[in-house]
């Protein structure tokens, strides 16, 4: 019996053990040195953004993904579902980001089931820096984090660290400076749902225009009481030109001087066989 | 913002011959000025920067003119180390004394001035022993067409509609440039108009910056820089109870 009361307390607690375990590393050094060079983590270089206005919330996001200083993906998808009333904004490693937001989400579907509830904007938060903090700044997810839950419109930033903000208005990311400066000068306290994706549209242009991490098109997301409106892409700023010229050879091009029947395989016939023995 | 240190023993250790060590340059800029606007239009050249000297994170000299009206055609606006400004503006109201005694009525014009500029600092970057500044040079040029170049320590210069240094080239730049594309025709009261606004945002959001600043003028008919003046500055968003979570 002290066995079996031994097993039940220790099945209630539940240590979650912290952060990345860094024995690899002096391997890794060793490694470098011997001039092995590692892939580099492809960064979203992002302009993300996020205003609470009458109604709720609009977030935005730009569009491009860079590995370096090359565009990876044009238009891939920076703001994350969360739960049906609850979406995140990511910046920095993308796969860090697309990976915290995926766990959160199942975490916070995982609550809804257990509560019967809506959840709230404030229970992601919490998950959200308790894990980055546990990893000390390595999980490189820069996030702007809003909902509406019961308790009305909510806006947050979480930093890889694992701070947070609570805020009216706010910016992450490489163009995160452009894009504060449009919400620095014009933002107010309960602007209409058209002027608030008006702004959060200009601020994210101006990441896009003046920031080279950030490019594309302008995503938003209008999240109000009971629903919310996905516009992918809201605004289309950089656009592939159409090519000048058609670079194909029209047939005929080549000129051709002699032809000769293609023998198909089955007309041929076996004349001599040797079957090597193994 | 230079420091030679020439550390050459001649035998004073006890284990030294005679070794001379390279000439070295401790580089750090010490008392700085931040951001420099500037905004060229068809009627003018407007350009404006705080008055505030940092010592570090302190707010040491609140009163510096960083703006400088060198001649009728001509006014600078220092960014960084502000005695290698001091030094450069020294060297500046010479020339123009110089010009002066020529007496031909012809002073140098912007154009001359920032190419001047450029050489200067190029040479000293080339000689590793730069002076810490980005200039702003806002006139116009003999024919009283307005001009507006950047030069910066390392020799980099370019003539742009709208330039800014330091934090404003990521915070007012966007704006200046965006109220450009929507208005080319802007005239002067309007681009003042534009970098006050731009002012305002860099106080709210550059540590280093003050709320007292001062906006030069190059056009046909003025060359002048105004008395200090502050922006209006909306800190409501702030009663709302916050928190971080």
């Amino acid at each position: 019996s002290n066995f079996i009361i031994k097993q039940w307390y220790q099945r209630r607690v539940v240590i979650t053990a912290g952060g990345f375990s860094f024995d690899n590393c002096r391997r890794n050094a060793f490694m470098e040195k011997q001039g092995i060079t590692f892939p580099t983590a492809r960064k979203t270089g992002t302009t993300i953004c996020g205003v609470i206005y009458k109604d709720g919330v609009v977030l935005g996001a730009d569009t491009r993904a860079t590995g370096g200083s090359i565009v990876c993906d044009l238009n891939c998808e920076k703001i994350h579902y969360i739960a049906d009333n609850i979406y995140c904004c990511g910046a920095g490693t993308a796969a860090d980001t697309e990976f915290t937001t995926r766990m959160v989400s199942s975490k916070m579907e995982l609550l809804k089931l257990r509560t019967g509830r809506e959840g709230r904007v404030i229970s992601a938060l919490r998950m959200l820096k308790q894990y980055l903090f546990r990893y000390q700044g390595y999980i490189s997810a820069a996030l702007v984090l809003g909902g509406v839950d019961v308790t009305g419109p909510a806006l947050y930033t979480v930093y890889p660290h694992g701070s947070t903000d609570k805020l009216p208005y706010v910016t992450m990311g490489s163009g995160s400076l452009a894009a504060m400066s449009v919400f620095e000068d014009r933002y107010k306290l309960n602007m209409e749902e058209e002027e608030a994706k008006a702004l959060v549209c200009d601020a994210i242009k101006a990441g896009i225009i003046n920031d080279l991490g950030s490019g594309s098109n302008v995503d938003i997301t209008v999240i109000r009481k009971g629903e919310v409106e996905v516009f992918r892409p809201y605004q289309v700023v950089c656009q592939k030109s159409q090519r000048q010229g058609d670079y194909t050879f029209p047939r005929g091009t080549t000129v051709v001087t002699n032809t000769t029947e293609m023998v198909p395989f089955s007309a041929l016939q076996v004349t001599d066989e040797e079957v090597m023995e193994l | 913002a230079v420091v030679s240190t020439q550390s050459g023993h001649y035998g004073r250790g006890k284990d030294e011959g005679t070794t001379v060590s390279p000439k070295k340059h401790t580089m750090q800029p010490i008392v700085t000025g931040t951001s420099v606007l500037g905004i060229r239009t068809k009627e003018g050249v407007v350009i404006a920067a705080d008055t505030l000297g940092s010592y570090g994170s302190l707010a040491r000299f609140r009163d510096i003119q960083r703006l400088m009206k060198v001649n009728d055609s001509t006014i600078i606006g220092g960014f960084g180390d502000y005695a290698d400004f001091q030094f450069l503006m020294k060297l500046l109201r010479q020339q123009t004394i110089d010009d002066e005694v020529v007496g031909d009525g012809v002073y140098r014009d912007a154009p001359a001035i920032h190419n001047w500029l450029r050489c200067v600092l190029y040479n000293r970057r080339t000689k590793f022993n730069p002076l810490w500044n980005t200039i702003v040079v806002a006139g116009k040029n003999y024919g009283g067409e307005p001009y507006l170049g950047y030069v910066d320590k390392i020799g980099v210069a370019f003539e742009e509609k709208t330039v800014a240094t330091g934090f404003g080239s990521y915070i007012a730049l966007p704006m200046m440039r965006k109220a450009m594309d929507e208005n080319p025709d802007m005239g002067v009261e309007e681009a003042k108009a534009v970098l006050k606004r731009c002012l305002r945002v860099l106080f709210y959001r550059d540590c280093r910056s003050l709320n007292r600043f001062q906006i030069g003028v190059v056009s046909a008919g003025e060359t002048s820089i105004s008395e200090p003046m502050s922006a209006d500055t909306d800190w409501s968003i702030g009663a709302n109870p916050s928190g971080y979570e």
